[in-house]
Order: structure tokens, then C-alpha cells, then sequence
């Protein structure tokens, strides 16, 4: 194996699966017999209610994530799985961070809060909740900057992505492009 | 018409063919059996066969006998709790060597699910990593489409069990009874026919190679695929080795077979795999007891795989052409494209290895040695008979004196391992051959795990002759004891094992004991002329071992032992 392949890379790869009951603990199951990661899932229905999309970021090097991929397309109720990491694409995190904001702060935080773009959702007398929505780096930025005046809790939703351009879906599933060779 | 769903099950069974069904009753699945009742008794010549096996664990083993011989799935109905879990053995068993199964396990009522009701266990989540895939019937409108998707995902792609867990709510639930003609599943969708493009590849590297051999698996078993598998090596005239689950893929009276491979296989397939610079893998998946150490397998080899299932590829090593796609259709057009390879040299030294390093034994006149027993049977049936092993030396002595000729008729669990599986397996195989001598190969320490199915062997009157190499020993545990452990043997001691004679006999099953090595033969022509269940308890040498051997961690080529 070349040196490259050994190299452990993150994915995030797109799941469409049918809308029906125990399939989220199908896949969840799988990684975890598997050995494989999940870093994160999320899992909402698409426009046909009958399909749901989950979208994973998991890591490994290239023989990792292709079983991965073949494992998660030998699902029976898997019908799509797409490899997003090496395709144009757009990804998403949401992050609610409730933060320190004695009335001394509450200006410098709200300065912040607008440089990142982010916006105010609660306000309490000694906390603020904020909310932003970005790409990895950016959430980590912000969660950076606002730790010094005492971050109470943070909850991020897991990463959602999208291929750019035209189509819906980027490229065919890994099984498949091992069958075309 | 408006049917109860226990009805739509049985006359979905019914439409989808089924001629007999495995298992065991219980309060969650008494609407089934009710419902199994009469229809029988309303279709006397056409029903369907239940047999009544004596413990869960029996039915599972028996329906994977039944579907390794037939190649349909076979079907087991159990209650739910206890007779479910008693079934998980079974389905691991299937689902690790790609055997079709349904198994259809009675649940609590619906409203119950999740209450701890009694014989309530959540059975798809226990079966969710050992199933092909599985489904709770919460809406008998689903019942039909449910059971026709079941058999569909168990009998096609790399086949596996199905589980349908069925609330008993559900059972008496009525709708309209329509059976759905065709399946349709989205996500489901089995790739047949292989790449044209990666198969030229390969013959054209099939033709430049110096060294090739074939390696082929299950899988040709499990897809019908012997004929053309056999086309494809007699035309190219390559070398050829078949794993455990492969045996009767090429017959092993050929001269080109090499006998199987790995741990405890020949020397001749072993040199052969760590010597070939190119491996043709067919339905085969590279498995730890095959490969040895993975680093130092087949250091000069390039390798084309072809395999139903995209995840057995490389997945334990490089592949170089990946071609997915069913071996019986993927075979005929790669022997097209090839021709009479040019190795004379290579041939002649596969040969030579065959000849020098045989599976050996040395006979005693005083006692009798366990792969006697094996070469006997294989003299008197001609690999006409139907083997079913259970697991440990004597699997493996079975596996290498029998001359195994044709497919589908050697039953062993390779994948799982499961010791109890031979007996109940000879028993579903014995259903579906009626007219064929069936053989159990096992061992003192295996026969206990699943004795009970005695008694189902002698209310079915099956034929079925089950063998025992008796070294009171946990003979493959105590062989590793003695090897690498200093001999210190622990709990691996059957020497106050039972009298198995006494205990056949108790059961209504011929029991015979036999202890010389003169008194062999003629106890076995008498127990295959038997009419009726034998149960032969063969005492042989207690410190055989299984020769020659891979030590774990060791590549092929350094294996030891089985020299003259």
C-alpha cells in the first residue's frame, strides 16, 4: 500500500436510505461491528418521504473507507451511498453555544457575535445563547472566542453536506464504481 | 379474500414453494401453528412438512443442511424469547458461510413490545449484525410483500438468513390476501453480469501469466456455478485448490486438483500460493485460515477476484481486477475469451508436490486411526455419499481423506465454526435427499452439543449415520494444548464422557461401538445397509493430531508436520 492510502483522511459521505423503522440502528450497528468511526450522523427526511438522507463523517485511509462504503451499499435498506470528501461540495454545521454574559461583557460578546455572523437566539440575565451556522473551522473559531467568558454548554448538530453544481448526486456509490472497474 | 395474517403466512410459504419447515412451537406462535394445522389438514397430498426438532438450535442447524443440499432457503418457525435466542447459533452459522434462510420467530403482541413482557425479547436487534436483514411485521398489510421480499434477499446476491419477527396481534390481524408477483427493492439490487472490459483484462492476464493458480470458494457452491467453474479450469488447464466451503467444485480426483488450502490444507496448494505470480480467486474471500500471515501471502502473486460481493473485495487483500458479478455468468465469458494456458512447467511441479506431500496417515493394527475412518467411508460411497461435519479434527481429517466430487454435498460450518452443527444438518439433508446415504462425521466432544436431535432422527425415521471419532478429547483444543501450550490440557479432558451407543440406543437409534481397527470395516458396510438412524461410536488413537498444520501467524509455505 502506497503511502498515501495508509494515510487516515476524513470523509463525509452521504447515505440515502429508506425512511423506515430500526434503519438508523442498522447503520449505527454497522460501524460499531465493523470497528468503524462515526466523528458524526445526522439524519432528516428528503423531499420523498419515503427516503431519509444521513450524512457521516467518519475517518480511515482508503481501504477503510471503501469497506465502509461497500458495507454501508450492502445494506438492504441502503439505496445510495455517496463518497462527498473529493467532490465540489458545500458542508454545514449548526451550533447553539450558551455563554457567560454578565452585564460587563454582554457588548464585547455581541460584537463577536456579529463579526462571525452568528446571531443572538436567548438572552438571560447572566447568559447569552447564540447561534451560528458554518463549516467546521469557523464553529471552532467562535466557540475559541468566546471561551474565555465562560462557555456554559455547546451543542453542535453534526455536519450536513450537499454536492455543488447541477446534480444531486455527485458520483455513483462505491460498489458500484468497483463493478465498473 | 380477507385472511388472518398467520393465514397469509402459510399460503405465502405456500406460493413461494415451501415444502418443509423447521422448528418448535410456543404461546407466541401458537396462532401459526394453529393456522399450519389446517392447512394440512385442508390440503392433505399438497401441504406443507413441519418437523418438530427437539430444541431451537436443531431446527436452524437442519434448515442450513436442507438449504446447502437443495440451494433454496430453508425456513424455520420458532416462538418468540427463549425459542428465538435459541436460534441465534444457527443464524451466525448461516449468515458466516452465505447459507438462504428464513426465519420466521413469533413476538409478543405489539402493544406489549418493549414491556418486558414474558418471552419478550427484542430479536431483531439481537440478530441485527448476524442477518442478512431482517424485518418486524407491524402491519399485517405488509405480511405478504414482507415474506416474498424475505425469500428474494435470502436465495440471490451472496444469499444469507432473513429474520421476520411477528407479533402475535399481527398473526390475527385480517386483510385482503394478494400475492405479490414481483419484487422490487430499491436498495437491493444484486450486480450479475461481470464488467466486459475488467473480464478481458483478466483473460488477457490469465495468458501472459508464467504461474497461475485457481482459487475457488463457496460461492461456486452457493451459485450452481461447478459446471462452469469446471469449463473454465479444464480448458485453461490451471492448477486449481478449492477451500473447505468449495470442496466438490472440481472433482478432487483431478489431476489438476490440489486439494484445499490453509491451515490445515495440502502442502501442494499451499507451495502453490506462496510460488503462483497470478491467483484467479471465484467465489472465494481470502480468510485468515486460508491466507496465514497476510504480509507473507502469496508474496509474487497479482490477483483477479470475482465475487457477487463488492465487500469481499479487498477487503483482506489487493486486488489488481475486481470483477463483480454472479461466477455462473461471469465464468462462461471469461473461458471464452481464454485458451490452453502455455506452463508446462508450472503444471508439473503443482503435480509433483501433490505426489510427494499427500495427506498421510500410519495405520496401527491395535488401534484405529481417525483418518482410517474417513478413507473407509470414502471407499465404500465414492463420494457418493452426503458429508456433514461438525467442527474440530475430525472436520478436518474429513475435509482432507474424503475425495469430495461433487458440489453441494459436503455440509460443514467453516465460517462460525459451530460445534452441534453436524447431526442436525445431516438431519435437513437427509430430508432433502430421502434416497441418499447421508453421513454425519463428528467428534465426542461436538455430538453433545446437539444429542437431542436423536429423537427427531427417530420419529422422522431418517436415515442418517452419524460417526463419531471418539479420542475422548476436545481433540483440536488438546492438539493446540500439546503444541504451543506445553501440554497442559486445560478443560479439554472428555474421558468420563458417556456411553454414545447406550444413549442412541435409548433413543430408538441404532448405537454400535468399535474399537479395533479389524472390526471397522465391516461395522460400517453394516450400518450403511441399516435401515434406519445409526449412531457409530468409533474409539480411535486418542493423541492423533491434524497434519500438516499452519502455526497462526506463520505464512503458508512454513507449515509443519504430514511428511513422511
Amino acid at each position: 500500500m502506497m503511502a498515501a492510502e495508509a494515510t487516515e483522511r476524513r470523509h463525509i459521505i452521504s447515505v440515502l436510505v429508506e425512511n423506515q423503522f430500526g434503519v438508523l440502528a442498522r447503520i449505527a450497528s454497522l460501524f460499531t461491528g465493523k470497528g468503524f468511526n462515526i466523528d458524526s450522523l445526522t439524519v432528516a427526511e428528503t423531499l420523498d418521504p419515503g427516503l431519509s438522507r444521513m450524512t457521516v463523517v467518519t475517518h480511515g485511509n482508503v481501504a477503510v473507507i471503501e469497506q465502509t462504503c461497500k458495507q454501508l451499499n450492502k445494506l438492504v435498506d441502503v439505496v445510495r451511498v455517496t463518497d462527498l470528501t473529493d467532490e465540489p461540495h458545500v458542508e454545514r454545521e449548526m451550533v447553539l453555544i450558551k455563554v457567560n454574559a454578565e452585564s460587563s461583557h454582554r457588548g464585547e460578546i455581541i460584537q463577536i457575535v456579529e463579526v462571525f455572523r452568528s446571531r443572538v437566539v436567548d438572552v438571560a440575565p447572566r447568559t447569552l445563547t447564540v447561534e451560528m451556522t458554518g463549516d467546521e473551522g469557523k464553529i471552532t473559531a467562535l466557540v475559541n472566542m468566546l471561551r474565555p467568558y465562560g462557555v456554559v454548554d455547546v451543542v453542535r448538530t453534526g455536519k450536513v453536506a450537499i454536492g455543488r453544481g447541477n446534480h444531486a448526486v455527485v458520483r455513483e456509490s462505491a460498489g458500484d464504481s468497483v463493478a465498473a472497474g | 379474500m380477507k385472511l388472518k395474517g398467520c393465514d397469509i403466512l402459510i399460503e405465502a410459504l405456500k406460493k413461494q414453494g415451501v415444502e418443509t419447515i423447521f422448528g418448535y412451537s410456543g404461546g407466541a406462535a401458537l396462532h401459526i401453528f394453529d393456522a399450519l394445522y389446517k392447512f394440512n389438514d385442508a390440503h392433505k397430498e399438497d401441504g406443507i412438512q413441519f418437523v418438530m426438532t427437539r430444541q431451537e438450535a436443531g431446527a436452524t442447524h437442519a434448515a442450513d443442511g436442507y438449504a446447502r443440499v437443495t440451494g433454496k432457503a430453508g425456513v424455520v418457525l420458532v416462538t418468540s424469547g427463549p425459542g428465538a435466542t435459541n436460534c441465534v447459533t444457527g443464524i451466525a452459522t448461516a449468515q458466516m458461510d452465505s447459507i438462504p434462510m428464513v426465519v420466521i420467530t413469533g413476538q409478543v403482541p405489539s402493544n406489549l413490545i418493549g414491556n418486558d413482557a414474558f418471552q419478550e425479547t427484542d430479536f431483531v436487534g439481537v440478530t441485527r449484525p448476524i442477518v442478512k436483514h431482517s424485518y418486524l411485521v407491524h402491519h399485517v398489510e405488509d405480511l405478504a410483500r414482507v415474506v416474498r421480499e424475505a425469500f428474494h434477499i435470502a436465495e440471490t446476491g451472496r444469499p444469507g438468513p432473513v429474520l421476520i419477527d411477528f407479533p402475535k396481534d399481527v398473526q390475527i390481524a385480517e386483510t385482503e390476501w394478494e400475492w405479490p408477483e414481483t419484487v422490487d427493492i430499491r436498495g437491493y439490487k444484486p450486480k450479475l453480469d461481470g464488467h466486459r472490459r475488467q473480464v478481458r483484462r483478466a483473460a488477457d492476464l490469465i495468458m501472459q501469466a508464467q504461474r497461475p493458480l485457481v482459487y475457488g470458494g463457496g460461492g461456486i457452491v452457493l451459485g450452481d456455478a461447478s459446471p462452469e467453474f469446471r469449463e473454465f479450469v479444464w480448458k485453461t488447464q490451471i492448477p486449481t485448490t478449492v477451500t473447505l466451503m468449495g470442496l466438490g467444485a472440481l472433482p478432487e480426483t483431478d489431476p489438476l486438483a490440489l486439494k484445499m488450502p490453509g491451515m490445515h490444507g495440502s502442502r501442494a496448494a499451499n507451495y502453490a500460493f506462496q510460488d503462483c505470480d497470478l491467483i484467479i480467486a471465484v467465489g472465494s474471500r481470502f480468510d485468515d485460515r486460508v491466507t496465514g500471515k497476510l504480509e507473507k501471502f502469496a508474496p509474487n502473486a497479482k490477483i483477479i477476484h470475482i465475487d457477487i460481493d463488492p465487500s469481499a473485495i479487498s477487503k483482506n487483500v489487493h486486488v489488481d481486477i475486481p470483477i463483480v458479478g454472479h461466477v455462473k455468468r461471469v465464468l462462461p465469458m471469461l473461458t471464452e475469451m481464454v485458451d490452453k494456458t502455455d506452463v508446462d512447467a508450472w503444471r508439473h511441479q503443482c503435480a509433483m508436490w501433490k505426489e510427494r506431500y499427500p495427506f498421510r496417515f500410519e495405520p496401527k493394527t491395535d488401534v484405529i486411526k481417525p483418518q482410517q475412518v474417513i478413507e473407509e467411508i470414502w471407499d465404500i460411497t465414492r463420494g457418493d455419499a452426503i458429508l456433514a461435519t461438525d467442527v474440530g479434527q475430525h472436520q478436518m481429517w474429513a475435509g482432507q481423506h474424503y475425495q469430495h466430487i461433487e458440489p453441494r454435498r459436503w455440509l460443514t460450518s467453516g465460517g462460525l465454526g459451530t460445534m452441534g452443527y453436524g447431526m442436525p444438518a445431516a438431519l435437513g439433508a437427509q430430508l432433502a435427499a430421502p434416497d441418499d446415504l447421508v453421513v454425519c462425521i463428528s467428534g465426542d466432544g461436538s455430538i453433545m452439543m446437539n444429542i437431542q436431535e436423536l429423537a427427531t432422527l427417530a420419529t422422522e425415521k431418517l436415515n442418517v449415520k452419524t460417526v463419531i471419532l471418539n479420542n475422548n478429547w476436545l481433540g483440536m483444543v488438546r492438539q493446540w494444548q500439546e503444541l504451543l501450550y506445553e501440554e497442559r490440557y486445560s478443560a479439554s479432558d472428555l474421558h468420563d464422557n458417556p456411553d454414545f451407543a447406550r444413549i442412541a440406543d435409548a433413543f430408538g437409534v441404532k448405537g454400535m461401538r468399535i474399537s479395533h481397527p479389524d472390526e471397522l470395516r465391516p461395522a460400517l458396510d453394516e450400518a450403511f445397509a441399516h435401515d434406519g438412524p445409526v449412531v457409530m461410536d468409533v474409539m480411535v488413537d486418542e493423541m492423533e493430531n491434524v497434519y500438516p498444520m499452519v502455526p497462526a501467524g506463520a505464512a503458508l509455505d512454513e507449515m509443519v508436520g504430514g511428511l513422511a
